[in-house]
């Protein structure tokens, strides 16, 4: 699903340039629950932005669905992404003037699907994330486990192929980040490729694959006991 | 263009940020409110200047003498120069082509009675033409003609304010009335858009007057309506022709205003347009100011809503939205608010303008309104800046990466 070869990326710093990414090779298969895992700086950020079309990246081969993603515009990588991946982000990222039933419709209008249509669609997914009676409500009226659980619905509502989560739980409390965590874990058992960045070892422990990355490089990629997980 | 998606989003867009939307609404509205008032008032303005020429006619020329002020060819100053009919019939043949109507004006004080009724009232003598020079309106019978002057009739046609005077509501076409010791038949009343005093007046046969004063043929002024064929430039040099010919055939020195003068109403258009002219230049310098200073003071806003909502548009991006599907979103926004704003201060003016409408008159402003030329041209303007005010910051934020957009706060 994911096949990244000699992925390399720098950030110009002034004069100087900081090179992130040292070189990456990676293979994601479909309906893994990976997680990447490391310390600030460690570059797992940059390499989610890349994954996800986000970012570009300077040198490297980076194949999403088996096709070669290279001097991608704008526009291209918008319909990319709005196919292929779905996004949760650590702040939510939520439209904080629509509800949360309109924030998880919003990809399926650029996807260009009616609006009664998205809105059925939209509650669907709503409900499987427990949230349905809470479809009318705005985000400053929901909690942050809530606000998460709206942000999840909103990545699956197309129907990706990947789902990127960034530092997921980095804004909740531990309970919620198991609820969270749950959620993931089912969307996976359902078929869904799941690729989540962390720095908590609770919770890169409940994905089936830890990819640990330091100073740009991967310095260690195993599966996990996923019997203990479920 | 007609996107019911997205015009749904604009609303929300919209309703959810009221006070940006009043902000940026208002900006707009009070500077096209200050341009319509402005043009409105300056229409005015042109308006009660043109009313105070209505009165004669725009091709009126006046010929009058008095006394001489400088001594020429070995005649004293203090000389009375006298128009006659001598001058009257010289003009006529001299310059036929260049004359649409001639009259020549003998102005007196009599007193007119009616029965009981009598007060002085102005007479004046003058020629059949005189009718369409000063632009009398008959009411009822007629005016002068050539055979009242050539029989020295003594007929006279009365305003309407003098007749109301002496008569009331009473007719009174074909009754005689006593002016001055002589008895006169009414053949007709009129009316006169110049007001009252014109109307307080009677018009007798030049020559009626000239055989019963003195029996003399002198006149106390010539005037007349030159060819309207004659552009500007053309009338005025033809009264400044006529003015040096006169001088000269009556030995005034060339340049004695005193004795001899023509006052060509051409020369008074001329000032008036030139005046006018400036004036709405002045209105467009200050207008297109104002125009301006709204669209920036709407550029400043969007710019400010953009940078509020570039995390927003990186959210829409990571979502799947294009870059094109933002700006438009963005620019339709901003076209609807400049719009509708610039509407609401348009109607406001126009209907404050209503209301002013003959109040201020005594202010020189006569039915203040603007033209829907210019309507038309401040909407365009409106649509135009809109799309500008909108599109160039839209465009900006759409191409950020989405990534740097997201981190936007």
């Amino acid at each position: 699903m994911i096949r990244i070869e000699n992925l390399h990326k720098s950030y110009p710093i002034g004069k100087d340039s900081l090179h992130v990414l040292k070189g990456l090779d990676l293979h994601i298969k479909e309906g893994e629950f990976v997680s990447i895992m490391g310390s600030s700086g460690s570059g797992k950020s940059t390499l989610l932005n890349i994954v996800g079309l986000l970012d570009s990246h300077d040198e490297g081969k980076y194949y999403l669905n088996g096709e070669l993603i290279e001097n991608l515009n704008e526009k291209k990588a918008a319909l990319l992404r709005n196919k292929f991946l779905g996004f949760v982000f650590q702040s939510f990222n939520l439209i904080s003037y629509k509800t949360a039933l309109e924030n998880v419709a919003l990809p399926l209008t650029y996807k260009g699907v009616a609006r009664k249509e998205r809105l059925k669609i939209a509650q669907e997914y709503l409900e499987k994330v427990e949230l349905g009676p809470w479809a009318n409500h705005l985000p400053n009226e929901l909690s942050g486990g809530q606000k998460q659980r709206v942000a999840i619905a909103r990545a699956l509502v197309t129907n990706p192929k990947v789902v990127l989560a960034d530092e997921p739980t980095g804004a909740l409390d531990s309970t919620t980040t198991d609820n969270v965590m749950d959620l993931l874990r089912d969307i996976n058992n359902e078929g869904m490729t799941v690729f989540v960045i962390t720095h908590e070892e609770e919770v890169a422990e409940q994905t089936k694959r830890v990819v640990r990355l330091k100073d740009g490089v991967i310095i260690s990629d195993e599966l996990t006991n996923t019997t203990k997980a479920i | 263009m007609f996107d019911l998606d997205r015009w749904r989003e604009i609303f929300q867009s919209i309703q959810k940020n009221k006070l940006r939307s009043v902000m940026s609404g208002f900006t707009v509205a009070f500077a096209i409110l200050l341009f319509t008032l402005l043009f409105g008032i300056v229409s005015g303005l042109s308006n009660s200047f043109k009313s105070a020429f209505k009165d004669d006619a725009q091709n009126f020329m006046k010929i009058r003498s008095w006394k001489t002020s400088k001594p020429y060819k070995g005649l004293q100053t203090g000389r009375k120069i006298r128009l006659s009919n001598n001058e009257y019939n010289y003009v006529t043949t001299e310059y036929d082509k260049k004359i649409q109507f001639q009259s020549a004006r003998i102005n007196k004080n009599l007193t007119i009675k009616y029965k009981n009724n009598a007060d002085r009232y102005g007479v004046i003598g003058v020629h059949p033409e005189h009718q369409f020079l000063e632009k009398t309106i008959i009411d009822e019978g007629r005016f002068l003609n050539e055979i009242d002057l050539k029989e020295h009739q003594k007929v006279i046609v009365i305003g309407r304010l003098l007749k109301k005077d002496l008569f009331g509501e009473k007719i009174a076409l074909g009754k005689r009335l006593n002016v001055s010791g002589s008895s006169f038949l009414i053949v007709g009343v009129f009316s006169d858009d110049g007001g009252d005093r014109e109307e307080r007046v009677a018009y007798v046969p030049i020559t009626t007057i000239q055989k019963m004063y003195g029996n003399n043929d002198y006149v106390s002024q010539i005037i007349l309506g030159f060819n309207p064929d004659l552009n500007t430039d053309e009338a005025i040099a033809f009264g400044n022709k006529l003015e040096k010919d006169l001088r000269n055939k009556m030995s005034v020195h060339p340049n004695d205003q005193s004795a001899l003068s023509v006052r060509n109403m051409a020369k008074a258009n001329q000032k008036v347009n030139s005046f006018m002219f400036v004036l709405y230049l002045i209105v467009i310098v200050v207008g297109s100011g104002t125009l301006v200073a709204g669209i920036i003071g709407i550029s400043n806003i969007m710019i400010f809503v953009i940078k509020e909502r570039t995390k927003e548009f990186g959210i829409r991006k990571a979502l799947g939205a294009t870059p094109k599907s933002i700006v438009a979103m963005v620019v339709q926004e901003s076209v609807l608010i400049t719009t509708l704003a610039g509407y609401l201060g348009l109607s406001l003016g126009t209907f404050i303008l209503t209301q002013i409408g003959d109040s201020l008159e005594d202010y020189f402003i006569k039915d203040p309104s603007v033209s829907p030329v210019i309507v038309f041209g401040a909407t365009v303007v409106l649509i135009f800046s809109g799309l500008i005010a909108g599109y160039i910051p839209a465009k900006k934020a759409a191409n950020i990466k989405p990534i740097e957009a997201l981190r936007a706060d």
